[in-house]
């Protein structure tokens, strides 16, 4: 699947980033967003009851938009080997369990991960651009994209400068990303927007618009790093961003949650508030992804859960 | 695609008994005559409910004054307080089982009477027996009125139920209350919750029954004060009836509420307040944001988001966890729905509802929007309680004033905007008891509730809902 950044030309944004006070204005001329309504919103739709059939659906649907994800300093090429392992087969056992969207490493261990996954259709995420903090001159952001790119990432998860997005240097935000979505060449681009450091809603949506209007092909919470990470209320407003943006411009973009969602419950939530936010377009591992790491066996506790009717337990599932 | 499979709350909880007699002097006794009261997502008959005539109404009010001179006004005001802790308390123990008695008996969707009704039932009983020991501070001398005749709707069966007996027994009054003809099974719970926290026998007095029991309660010579809630067609014949015989009347009628949406508006969330405005409890509230006056500016792009959403909407059994709009009440008020609906075509409005199927059993109206409305169209002036919303715009914040209070009621109105100022410029022009800013429908025991003009008078809740209950 390949997605094209160019925007349509009917939809007035390529005028609208031309200049920094363009832009600006249209980001605050976005319509704002009340924190109260939301958050009850997200609320509500958490009381779904998803059970059953609708439910075994879920946890499939939820295990193949994991991006299985691994960043720590003490990450190895025997630890990233091990998670790709993983991610190919969850359930060593049970041959039915979809495999997960991708594996989600630093990039310097994305050849290693390469290699791991060849020919499996697991993708190869890399975090990039001095994760997490974004605190690094452009050009060392473009070289550490470009060296993940080159060693085989297909996505490639980048953050924003939440610095310069806090002072009102959007400009800067926006030149940033299109460099880097330049640098990616045919690698998907995922934009963090570590949304507990924006705090308000109101600059969650603003950022959305930025980075898609910038070239993101996704736009993802948080780096995992920062709390709070994902929260339904943030994932909410950004995916309310990415329906109005394909109304406007009819290019689709992605939304990835990531950081604090760990059980099959959590993630059933965020399958709801898709599908009656965005909308079941969105329902596919091309659109919706989940950054977790200990989600997955959870999710295969679930699982086996709901074919044999009993719980096994967590020794059952492998620790990877 | 991603298909929620049904998830329906178990009706085992509730035990509906097949006939039931009237709640007089602490005992339940049989009447001469019967009505059925039915299930209104399917038609099932779900029990026998007594009638109430003129003398049954006699003695419930005479149980009620024995009641009320021999135990209740001379009991300390902490103890009437313990008593009404107990009930709320055995509320919330069995807030399962009146929920799905609530949702079976009036068909509003489980998720409704589980996260709206009855928390908002607690509530309100633990808020008034706060108030029992401190009337002094909310009036000099307070004294109780002695009975309450209280005749209440069948929208929010429980709720009103406890709007209405909450402050009049923390006030040291006792009541004969007349629940909805097509929802009395709730009220009738309570009157086993009354039993089971040892309330006094005659302190509450439940009589069934349609018009003539609630005529004959209003009308009856014994009793102090009258609460009603209900249409401001009835509400004018009780205000006739009530008319220089020195009884205290409070009235909550109708509403045609305008929901007001600026362009500078959080437009989502103003989407869902429009929403939980109209279609929240099938649009059977009377505060119901059934006019949407929407700034043209923004209008095109709100009701597109607006028919996105609506889109969304569940429609059908109310007992499954993930309905969002269950049953209309009753067959006649389907009829009206229908109505009006009609009227609305007829004089050149446009309708609109999402595709969705209603089940072939039941009384069911799918989510309905009319654009191109008029204010002279009766379906800007008539109260539809349905789930029926009126679309008209404006352009100007006078014009919106002028619009919203262009109605003989005045129940309550919503403003969306981002603007402060713009929120407290409204706030003092709109002619409604309720002004909601940036939500709708948000009820709480602690908020006075009331009307202006055709919509009532009084007010019912927090402080001010005492007055109502004391001399």
């Amino acid at each position: 699947m390949t997605v094209t950044p160019t925007i349509p030309a009917d939809s007035g944004l390529a005028e609208i980033t031309s200049t920094a006070g363009s832009l600006r204005g249209f980001l605050h001329g976005l319509p704002g967003v009340d924190q109260v309504g939301a958050e009850e919103r997200a609320a509500r739709l958490a009381t779904r009851s998803i059970k059953k059939s609708a439910k075994a659906e879920a946890i499939d649907l939820a295990v193949s938009m994991v991006d299985l994800t691994t960043l720590e300093g003490a990450d190895t090429p025997g630890k990233v080997r091990a998670l790709c392992a993983k991610g190919m087969h969850p359930d060593p056992g049970d041959a039915s369990v979809p495999m997960v969207a991708a594996i989600c490493v630093y990039s310097d261990l994305v050849a290693e991960a390469v290699r791991a996954l060849a020919g499996s259709g697991v993708g190869v995420a890399s975090v990039a651009t001095s994760f997490p903090s974004g605190r690094a001159p452009l050009e060392a952001k473009l070289a550490d994209t470009r060296r993940a790119v080159e060693d085989g990432a297909g996505e490639i998860d980048m953050v924003i400068d939440r610095g310069a997005f806090l002072a009102g240097d959007y400009a800067k935000v926006f030149e940033e990303i299109v460099a880097v979505k330049a640098a990616c060449g045919q690698a998907h681009l995922k934009v963090i927007l570590e949304t507990g450091e924006l705090v308000t809603y109101d600059n969650v949506r603003r950022a959305s618009w930025l980075a898609m209007m910038a070239g993101a092909d996704f736009i993802k919470t948080s780096t995992g790093k920062v709390s709070p990470a994902a929260t339904l209320p943030v994932t909410l407003v950004m995916l309310e961003a990415v329906r109005d943006f394909r109304a406007r411009t009819g290019r689709q973009v992605g939304v990835k949650p990531a950081g604090g969602i760990r059980t099959t419950k959590d993630a059933i939530k965020y399958l709801v508030l898709v599908n009656e936010t965005a909308g079941p377009d969105w329902l596919t591992p091309a659109w919706f992804r989940i950054g977790a790491s200990s989600l997955l066996n959870d999710l295969l506790m679930q699982r086996r859960k709901l074919t044999t009717g009993v719980y096994a337990g967590p020794d059952y599932f492998t620790l990877d | 695609m991603f298909e929620y499979a049904p998830a329906p709350e178990s009706r085992d909880i509730v035990d509906i008994k097949p006939a039931y007699g009237l709640f007089i002097d602490g005992a339940f006794t049989d009447a001469n005559n019967h009505f059925k009261t039915v299930n209104p997502a399917s038609e099932e008959v779900l029990a026998e409910i007594s009638e109430a005539d003129s003398a049954d109404v006699d003695r419930a009010v005479a149980a009620a004054r024995k009641a009320y001179e021999n135990v209740w006004s001379k009991l300390p005001a902490a103890e009437r307080a313990k008593y009404l802790f107990r009930i709320a308390r055995i509320i919330q123990e069995r807030s399962r089982e009146l929920a799905v008695l609530e949702s079976i008996d009036n068909g509003k969707p489980i998720r409704e009477s589980r996260d709206v009704d009855l928390p908002l039932v607690a509530a309100h009983f633990f808020y008034y027996a706060g108030w029992a020991d401190k009337l002094e501070y909310a009036v000099a001398d307070p004294r109780p009125l002695g009975v309450a005749g209280q005749v209440i709707p069948w929208n929010f069966p429980l709720l009103m139920l406890a709007w209405k007996i909450a402050p009049a027994l923390a006030c040291g009054n006792t009541v004969v209350l007349k629940p909805a003809e097509t929802t009395p099974l709730t009220a009738l719970a309570f009157a086993e919750i009354c039993r089971q926290a040892d309330l006094p026998p005659g302190v509450v007095n439940i009589v069934t029954g349609a018009g003539e029991t609630g005529r004959a309660l209003v009308e009856h010579p014994g009793i102090d004060k009258v609460a009603f809630t209900g249409s401001t067609e009835v509400g004018r014949q009780i205000a006739r009836a009530v008319a220089g015989t020195g009884k205290r009347l409070t009235l909550e009628l109708g509403g045609k509420a305008a929901n007001i949406v600026f362009d500078d508006a959080p437009l989502d969330q103003a989407v869902e307040g429009i929403v939980n405005g109209i279609f929240f409890n099938q649009g059977h509230v009377c505060c119901a944001g059934s006019r949407l006056l929407v700034q043209e500016s923004v209008a095109e792009e709100l009701l597109d988001r607006l028919k996105t959403r609506m889109a969304t909407l569940r429609v059908g059994d109310p007992l499954d966890k993930n309905t969002d709009v269950g049953a209309i009440n009753s067959a006649a008020q389907l009829a009206k729905i229908r109505e009006l609906s009609q009227a609305g075509d007829n004089e050149g409005a446009v309708r609109w509802s999402p595709p969705c199927e209603l089940p072939d059993r039941g009384f069911w109206f799918a989510p309905t929007v009319f654009t191109g409305v008029a204010q002279s169209h009766r379906i800007a002036r008539e109260e539809i309680f349905g789930p029926v919303l009126s679309v008209l715009t404006f352009r100007t914040p006078q014009e919106a004033v002028e619009k919203a209070n262009n109605t003989p009621y005045g129940l309550s109105a919503g403003v969306w905007t981002e603007k402060g100022s713009r929120i407290l410029w409204m706030a003092q022009r709109l002619r409604a008891g309720v002004v909601w800013a940036n939500t709708f429908n948000k009820f709480d025991p602690a908020s006075p509730f009331g009307g202006y003009k055709e919509s009532g008078f009084g007010r019912e809740g927090g402080r001010h809902g005492l007055e109502a209950y004391l001399r």
